[in-house]
C-alpha cells in the first residue's frame, strides 16, 4: 500500500484539512522553544525525552486499540511498550479514515486492527527511517548500519537516546515505503505478555470518559423524550421543575423531539426532568406491541420470500428421506453498554465547537455539527474520550446522541458548555435496538443422513435500509447485514436457498455486537447440530464433512477441531454435557464448547467454555483472548434472559433490574486458544460473540430441550 | 444545605440539597470522576465507595446520611493494603477492558478480602453479585480476586 508518512506532505494534508494537529513545533517544523514533542507523521509523535505517542484513530471502548496499533507503532521504531504512550486522533477523515469504511473516520465491523495494521506499521517504519538518518548524518554512520533497540540507537559506538536525533529527524522527509520488520524480527507482535496501556488507569479512577468531562461553568442538560417513537412535543409545564434547586431552564429542542432540562448539576437535572410535565403528540407515533412484531416477522417466513439471496438448485424438499424444521426468534436486543450515552460541547474561542464524545465514528458527528451550527468542517473539533463500552451503540448513522447534545446547546446563547447526559433508563429505552428476527429453517436430509436440501427463511428489521449505509450495504434490495452467516456460509451445503423478507421497522434499529451474525450463526449452527442428531452422527464429524478444500473451509475446520481437541469433545465429565458451534465473521474463525450441567427443567449452569480462535496474525494475544471471553459472555448473557419488548409502542424495559446483565456466577471458565497464523489479521471484537448462543443452545439440546425462542427463559429453560 | 464530607482522610465542605446522593457530590461538585454512575438504582455496582470500611453504592446513599463517616473512592483505596493488592492483580491480568465499571469492581472486591482475606469461588461469586460488567470481565476479576489474595499472603 502506498501511504503519506512523510511529514512535510501531512503537513501540507493537515493544513488542507484546516486541523490544528502539530504541537510543540514551529511552522517550518523545527521544535519550538520549550515545546517537547515532535509530529513526526499523522501517526507517531516523539518527545526529545526519546518518548513515542502514538495517535490512536480507533476510538477505545475496551477492545484494545490503543494498545494494539501502539504495538505496532513500539515494534516498527524499536521501543518498548513502556517507552510508548497514546493519544486519540482528531476528527479528520483525510488523515484518519477506517481504510475498510472509504471516507469515514469510525470504528465497527471489528475492523481496528485489520485496517491499520500496515498503516500503522508503515507509520512507524517511517519514523524510525528519519530518525536513523538523521542519526547517520550526525554520526557518520551509514544508516542501514544503525539500529533502534528499545529506544536507543545503536551501531555507532555507544548506545544514544532516540530522543537526541528527533529535532533533526523533523527536518528530513521520510521514504513513501519505508522498510517494515519481518516477522522474524518481531518482538512486540505476537507477544503474550504484552500487558494494555490502559489497565492502570481504569483500576486506580483516573481513566478519563465522556461522562467524567467536567468543564468550568458547564450545564447539565436532560432530554424529556415522548414515550413512544415518533412522538412530539406538544407543549410542556415546567412550574414544578421550576422548584428544584439547580434548574436552569426548560426549552424545546428545534426539531421538537423533546424537551430539554438545562440544570446546575446532574442531581438536578434529573429532579428538574422528573417534575416536568409534557404534552406529546403522539399520532405519529409507534404503536404496536412486540407480540405484533413477533407474529408479523413469524407470518412473513411462512409466505413467499421477498428476495432470494441464494437459491442453489434445490434438490426437491419431498425427495429427502426426512426433513428437519426449526423457527427460531430472536428479540429486540439493547446495548445497555456500562457508560450511558453523554457528550459534552462547548463554543470555541474562534466561532466554532467542540464536542467531548466517545466517539466510535466522528465523521457523522463532525458533519452533523457542522450542519446544525452551520460551521465550516475545520471549525469543529471532535476531542475522542475513552468509551465506557458501546457494542454498536455509540455508531448510529444519525448521531443521535450528538445531534440532541448539539440541539440542546444551539438553541443557548452558548456562553456555558452543555454536557448532555441519558439516565440508564434513557439508554434502555432510547431505541437502536439489535432488530428482532425470524428463520425457518427446514434441513432435507437422504436416507444415509447426508444434506440434500437446506431451505432457510429469514425474516426481519434492515438495519443498513434508509440509511447513509445503504449504498454500501445494500445490494439488489438485499440488506447483507440481514443474511451474513448464511447464503455466504463456508459450508458447502448442497441445494441451499436462502430467501429473505424485510418487515416494517417498529423501532430504530442497529449493529449489535456482531451485527446479523447474532442471529444468523445461531440459526445455522442449531441446525447444523439438530441434522446431525437426526443422522445419528457425531456433530464435530457432521460440520467437517461439509468443511472442503476452500481457505475458508480449512480455517473454519481447524477452529472446530482445536476447540473439540481442547475442549475434550465427547467426554464430558458426569453429569455434564457439552455442545459445540464454529462461525465465521469479520474475517475471522471462532468455534466454542459450551459445557453444562443440569437440565432446562432443573436449572442450567454454564459450567466452562472453550474456545478457538483463527483471526489472522494475532498482534496482542492476551487483548484477543480478552475479547473472546467478552464476545462469549455478551452472546451468553443476552440469550439466556434479555430482550426488549414495546407494549403500545412504549418500552416495558427500565434500568438493568428488568433488563438483567450476565453475572459473575452466571458462567465458570472460558479458555481461549488461539491457532498459529501468518494471514493478516482479521476481527477480534466481535467474531467471539456468534458462536456462544448456538453452542449452549446445542448443548442445552443434549438436555433434551430443543429451543427456539429467544431469549431462552421465553422457551422453557431454567438457569441455575 | 452545607455539608462536611470525610473523603479519603480529607475534609471537604460542600453544598448539596437534602438527599442528594453522595455520587453526585462527588462527581459533580468535586470532580472526584473515578466513581462513575451506571444505574442510579444500586442495580450495577459502578459507583460503590466504602463508607467506613463498607462497600456501599453511593448512588443511592444520600450525601448527608455519611457525612461525618470515613469515606474512601477508588482515588485512594490503593493506600490500603487489599486495595493495592488488588490494583497490582488488575495489572498483572489486564482484568479491564473498557473499565467504566472497575472501580465499583475494585470497591467490592477490596471489600470482599478486608471481611475475607482467602475467599472460595463461591464467597467471590456472592459478594460479587451485585457488581455487572457488561464487557464480562468476570473470569478475570475472579482470578485478579484470587491473585489479590496470594499478594496479600506475601
Amino acid at each position: 500500500m502506498t501511504l503519506n508518512t512523510s511529514r512535510r506532505g501531512f503537513l501540507k494534508g493537515a493544513a488542507a484539512a484546516g486541523a490544528v494537529l502539530v504541537v510543540g513545533l514551529k511552522p517550518n517544523g523545527a521544535l519550538a522553544a520549550g515545546g517537547s514533542t515532535a509530529q513526526i507523521n499523522p501517526f507517531v509523535k516523539i518527545g526529545a525525552d526519546g518518548r513515542v505517542i502514538a495517535i490512536i484513530k480507533h476510538f477505545e471502548k475496551g477492545q484494545g486499540p490503543a494498545t494494539g496499533l501502539s504495538t505496532l507503532i513500539a515494534e516498527e521504531i524499536g521501543v518498548t511498550m513502556d517507552q510508548i504512550d497514546y493519544e486519540f486522533a482528531p476528527s479528520n477523515p483525510e488523515l484518519y479514515a477506517n481504510l475498510a469504511f472509504g471516507q469515514i473516520q469510525g470504528t465497527g465491523g471489528s475492523t481496528a486492527m485489520a485496517n491499520s495494521f500496515m498503516q500503522y506499521r508503515t507509520a512507524g517504519a517511517a519514523a524510525r527511517a528519519v530518525i536513523l538518518d538523521a542519526a547517520a548524518q550526525a554520526t557518520g554512520v551509514d544508516a542501514g548500519t544503525l539500529d533502534i533497540v528499545d529506544g536507543m540507537v545503536t551501531g555507532a559506538g555507544t548506545p544514544m537516546p532516540l530522543g537526541d536525533f528527533v529535532a533533526a529527524a523533523t527536518e528530513l522527509e521520510a521514504p513513501a515505503e519505508p522498510t517494515l520488520k519481518t516477522p522474524d524480527q518481531w518482538r512486540l507482535i505476537g507477544n503474550p505478555d504484552i500487558r494494555r496501556l490502559d489497565s492502570k488507569i481504569k483500576g486506580d479512577g483516573t481513566a478519563m470518559y465522556a461522562m467524567d468531562v467536567y468543564l468550568p461553568n458547564q450545564m447539565i442538560a436532560m432530554l424529556a423524550r415522548p414515550p413512544q417513537q415518533g412522538g412530539l412535543v406538544a407543549g410542556f409545564d415546567d412550574s414544578a421543575a421550576r422548584e428544584v434547586k439547580g434548574f436552569i431552564r426548560a426549552a424545546t429542542l428545534p426539531n421538537n423531539a423533546a424537551v430539554a432540562v438545562y440544570a446546575e448539576n446532574t442531581w438536578a437535572a434529573m429532579q428538574a426532568r422528573e417534575a416536568l410535565s409534557v404534552e406529546w403528540d403522539l399520532s405519529n407515533a409507534e404503536t404496536r406491541d412486540s407480540t405484533q412484531i413477533k407474529a408479523e416477522i413469524m407470518a412473513a417466513l411462512d409466505a413467499d420470500a421477498e428476495y432470494n439471496v441464494l437459491k442453489n438448485d434445490p434438490a426437491p424438499m419431498d425427495q429427502a428421506a426426512q426433513v428437519i424444521e426449526q423457527t427460531f426468534y430472536f428479540p429486540l436486543l439493547a446495548h445497555a453498554a456500562m457508560e450511558p450515552l453523554n457528550c459534552t460541547i462547548e463554543a470555541n474561542e474562534d466561532g466554532g465547537v467542540t464536542l467531548h464524545d466517545g466517539a466510535q465514528m466522528p465523521t457523522g458527528p463532525h458533519m452533523a455539527m457542522a450542519q446544525i451550527f452551520d460551521l465550516p468542517m475545520d471549525k469543529v473539533r471532535i476531542n475522542t474520550m475513552l468509551a465506557g463500552g458501546s457494542f454498536g451503540r455509540r455508531a448510529t448513522p444519525t448521531a443521535d446522541y450528538q445531534v440532541e447534545a448539539a440541539l440542546a446547546f444551539v438553541i443557548t446563547d452558548r456562553t456555558r458548555p452543555v454536557k448532555l447526559v441519558w439516565s440508564r433508563e434513557d439508554d434502555m429505552r432510547g431505541g437502536y435496538y439489535r432488530p428482532a428476527f425470524g428463520h425457518k429453517v427446514r434441513v432435507g436430509l437422504s436416507d444415509t443422513g447426508d444434506i440434500v436440501a437446506w431451505d432457510h427463511r429469514i425474516a426481519g428489521q434492515s438495519i443498513m435500509k434508509g440509511t447513509a449505509f445503504e449504498a454500501f450495504a445494500v445490494h439488489d434490495g438485499v440488506d447483507h447485514s440481514s443474511v451474513e452467516g448464511t447464503a455466504d456460509t463456508p459450508y458447502t451445503i448442497p441445494g441451499m436457498h436462502v430467501g429473505l423478507t424485510d418487515t416494517k421497522k417498529a423501532t430504530s434499529t442497529l449493529w449489535w455486537r456482531s451485527v446479523g451474525h447474532t442471529h444468523t450463526a445461531h440459526a445455522m449452527e442449531v441446525m447444523m447440530d439438530m441434522a446431525a442428531r437426526a443422522a445419528g452422527r457425531d456433530p464435530v464429524e457432521f460440520r467437517l464433512a461439509y468443511l472442503g478444500d476452500s481457505t475458508d473451509a480449512k480455517r473454519k475446520a481447524g477452529v472446530l477441531k482445536l476447540a473439540a481437541e481442547k475442549g475434550n469433545w465427547g467426554n464430558a465429565p458426569a453429569g455434564r454435557t457439552q455442545g459445540i458451534a464454529v462461525h465465521k465473521s469479520f474475517g475471522s474463525f471462532v468455534a466454542e464448547v459450551v459445557e453444562v450441567s443440569g437440565t432446562a427443567d432443573t436449572g442450567i449452569q454454564i459450567e466452562k467454555v472453550t474456545c478457538a480462535v483463527d483471526c489472522g496474525i494475532a498482534v496482542n494475544p492476551d487483548v484477543i483472548k480478552a475479547q473472546i471471553e467478552g464476545g462469549v459472555g455478551y452472546g451468553l448473557g443476552h440469550v439466556m434472559r434479555d430482550e426488549i419488548t414495546l407494549t403500545g409502542g412504549v418500552v416495558d424495559q427500565y434500568n438493568f433490574p428488568d433488563y438483567e446483565p450476565l453475572r459473575m456466577r452466571d458462567i465458570g471458565a472460558i479458555e481461549t486458544h488461539i491457532v498459529a497464523s501468518a494471514e493478516p489479521p482479521t476481527g477480534i471484537g466481535e467474531p467471539g460473540t456468534p458462536p456462544a448462543a448456538p453452542a449452549l443452545a446445542n448443548a442445552i439440546a443434549q438436555t433434551g430441550t430443543i429451543v427456539g425462542v429467544l431469549p431462552m427463559i421465553n422457551d422453557g429453560v431454567e438457569f441455575a | 444545605m452545607s455539608l462536611v464530607l470525610k473523603l479519603n482522610g480529607v475534609e471537604h465542605t460542600v453544598d448539596a440539597e437534602p438527599g442528594t446522593p453522595l455520587l453526585w457530590v462527588l462527581r459533580d461538585e468535586l470532580q472526584m470522576t473515578g466513581t462513575k454512575f451506571g444505574c442510579g438504582v444500586a442495580s450495577c455496582g459502578a459507583c460503590t465507595v466504602h463508607v467506613d470500611g463498607f462497600p456501599m453504592r453511593s448512588c443511592i446513599t444520600a450525601a448527608e446520611d455519611v457525612a461525618g463517616a470515613e469515606i474512601t473512592t477508588i482515588e485512594a483505596i490503593g493506600a490500603t493494603k487489599e486495595g493495592a493488592a488488588i490494583q497490582q492483580a488488575w495489572e498483572e491480568l489486564d482484568v479491564v477492558q473498557c473499565g467504566y465499571c472497575q472501580s465499583g469492581q475494585i470497591m467490592s472486591a477490596v471489600g470482599l478480602l478486608t471481611e475475607n482475606p482467602k475467599p472460595s469461588v463461591g464467597d467471590i461469586h456472592d459478594y460479587m453479585d451485585g457488581n455487572a460488567c457488561r464487557c464480562a470481565t468476570y473470569q478475570r476479576i475472579r482470578a485478579g480476586i484470587q491473585r489479590a489474595s496470594e499478594i496479600m499472603e506475601g
